[in-house]
């Protein structure tokens, strides 16, 4: 077991777990924000650099503060360290830089693109990025591709976070989608067009922080603050068939799998769940999604808070 | 009980005197007045042949802005609708296909567009939502119409004719001055 402070809060976690991870544990607005980490996903992370945070003491042995600000999503803690994230003027300084770097080639096409609402890159911009852009030159452009029938893919929204690829190769069997070229040309793709066909491809899309990855079965359909999400689950001999439908009146809009405060996917659904049950009968609902107050989803939303154990229910 | 303030008048229900009782001089009283106001200067005005001075950021009937090219500048991003706080506002949004590109300007555009004007109290905060400069309130007062259908207005009526361009620019203030147009 190792002690870790994190903006002054003290916990201790296994060895080996990452500051990340432990700033997780503790929770609230002290976890640093991650563009790349998917906790699913083995090796993901190291890639965004908006999740580096300051050490200000290695640890117990060695006090000494680590030179440079670290990646906290593949930095595992020691005994006695001390990090600083918020309360460090210096992240906060990296973090907007590495906002601003990020936004570089990002199209900003937000009223266009349907991610929009649930996008990572927007809270991130929101909550750490300058609200103008230092950049003068043209933004890299490519044109759309078609990953298959259901999958659109929009290179230049992509932030290279490799969260795709990773998916790709641990949850689908076969890797039929990867990174091209190097740097500042390097390009998702999959290996000339070829069509993802497999049932778990669709889960490019939920791990997808910003909206590279689309749903063409969604697409322009709606915006995410207008669709209502439900908790819903039915009988599926691929997946766990748990899932979130984003719903219009009694119309599926959308199936996504169900995703925890980080954005991460609890479990990954299959392929039919996802694109080819978007009637009500298909699903059992099990009641409305719980959404974050302070998300433009809940916009506009005023839902009643249910105790979750009413005399009522108890008796019956 | 104790007045709140004193304003207030005790009521008494005392016995009308004569003069009271034939109430001639009420009358007269009172139509005196009335032809005091023939020869007054008038509140109101012959509407619609004369019309009052509005402020030059007047709220009225909405438009959807044309880019300087002809195109619709409405993405149907939503966040007009997101923002109305009367929830007058609804649309649908389509995929511009190819050969559409003089007629609309994003990939997505509005299809559908339609303001409840019967719902509308013209805050202006649509207008202030638009990211892409599409909305605005004009210095037009929303015309009666008999049924309540008729005040849902589609893209027929707010998008702007092409031969007939309206000046929003009194209502860009925020835009710098070399960069209004």
């Amino acid at each position: 077991m190792a002690k870790v402070t994190i903006d002054g809060h003290t916990i201790e976690v296994p060895d080996g777990t990452t500051i990340l991870n432990a700033a997780r544990m503790i929770g609230g607005n002290i976890v640093p924000p991650a563009m790349c980490y998917y906790s699913p996903l083995k090796g993901s992370g190291g890639k965004c650099r908006t999740c580096l945070v300051e050490v200000s003491k290695g640890s117990e042995k060695d006090p000494r503060p680590m030179p440079k600000l670290v990646a906290s999503c593949s930095t595992p803690v020691m005994d006695g360290m001390e990090v600083k994230n918020t309360s460090s003027p210096r992240t906060l300084e990296a973090r907007k830089g590495v906002v601003e770097f990020l936004l570089i080639n990002h199209p900003l096409d937000c009223p266009v693109c349907d991610q929009a609402g649930e996008c990572h890159l927007q809270d991130l911009a929101f909550e750490h990025g300058a609200a103008k852009t230092r950049y003068e030159f043209d933004r890299r452009t490519f044109d759309k591709i078609d990953i298959g029938p259901y999958i659109k893919l929009h290179m230049t929204r992509c932030i290279l976070c490799y969260r795709c690829v990773y998916t790709a190769d641990q949850i689908t069997g076969s890797r039929m989608h990867g990174v091209m070229k190097r740097g500042d040309a390097s390009e998702i793709s999959t290996y000339i067009e070829k069509a993802i066909d497999n049932d778990f491809s669709g889960n490019v899309i939920d791990v997808c922080p910003v909206g590279a990855l689309t749903d063409k079965t969604f697409r322009f359909k709606s915006r995410v603050w207008y669709t209502k999400p439900l908790d819903a689950h039915r009988e599926c001999d691929k997946c766990c068939g748990k899932a979130v439908l984003w719903n219009v009146g009694d119309e599926i809009y959308r199936v996504t799998a169900r995703k925890d405060q980080y954005g991460e996917a609890e479990e990954f659904i299959c392929n039919t769940c996802r694109f080819e049950k978007k009637s009500m009968s298909d699903w059992i609902v099990e009641g409305p999604r719980k959404i974050d107050r302070h998300s433009v989803i809940s916009a506009n939303k005023y839902f009643e808070p249910v105790p979750e154990h009413t005399p009522l229910l108890n008796k019956a | 009980m104790q007045p709140l303030t004193n304003r207030s008048k005790l009521v008494v229900q005392k016995e009308m005197t004569f003069m009271e009782r034939i109430y001639l001089p009420a009358i007269l009283k009172g139509m005196a007045i009335t032809l005091s106001h023939f020869f007054k200067k008038k509140n109101t005005v012959q509407y619609p042949e004369v019309q009052r001075p509005i402020a030059p950021v007047y709220r009225g009937k909405h438009v959807l802005k044309r880019d300087e090219q002809g195109r619709e500048r409405c993405t149907a991003c939503g966040l007009c609708a997101v923002a109305c706080p009367a929830e007058a506002i609804t649309m649908v949004a389509a995929e511009r296909t190819k050969g559409e590109e003089n007629l609309y300007r994003e990939e997505k555009y509005a299809a559908v567009y339609e303001i409840n004007q019967l719902r509308c109290i013209f805050c202006g905060l649509c207008e202030e939502a638009c990211p892409k400069e599409a909305i605005f309130l004009t210095d037009v007062i929303t015309p009666v119409e008999t049924t309540r259908k008729e005040f849902v207005y589609g893209k027929d009526k707010l998008v702007e004719p092409l031969n007939q361009r309206i000046d929003v620019s009194k209502r860009q203030s925020w835009r710098m001055p070399e960069q209004q147009s």
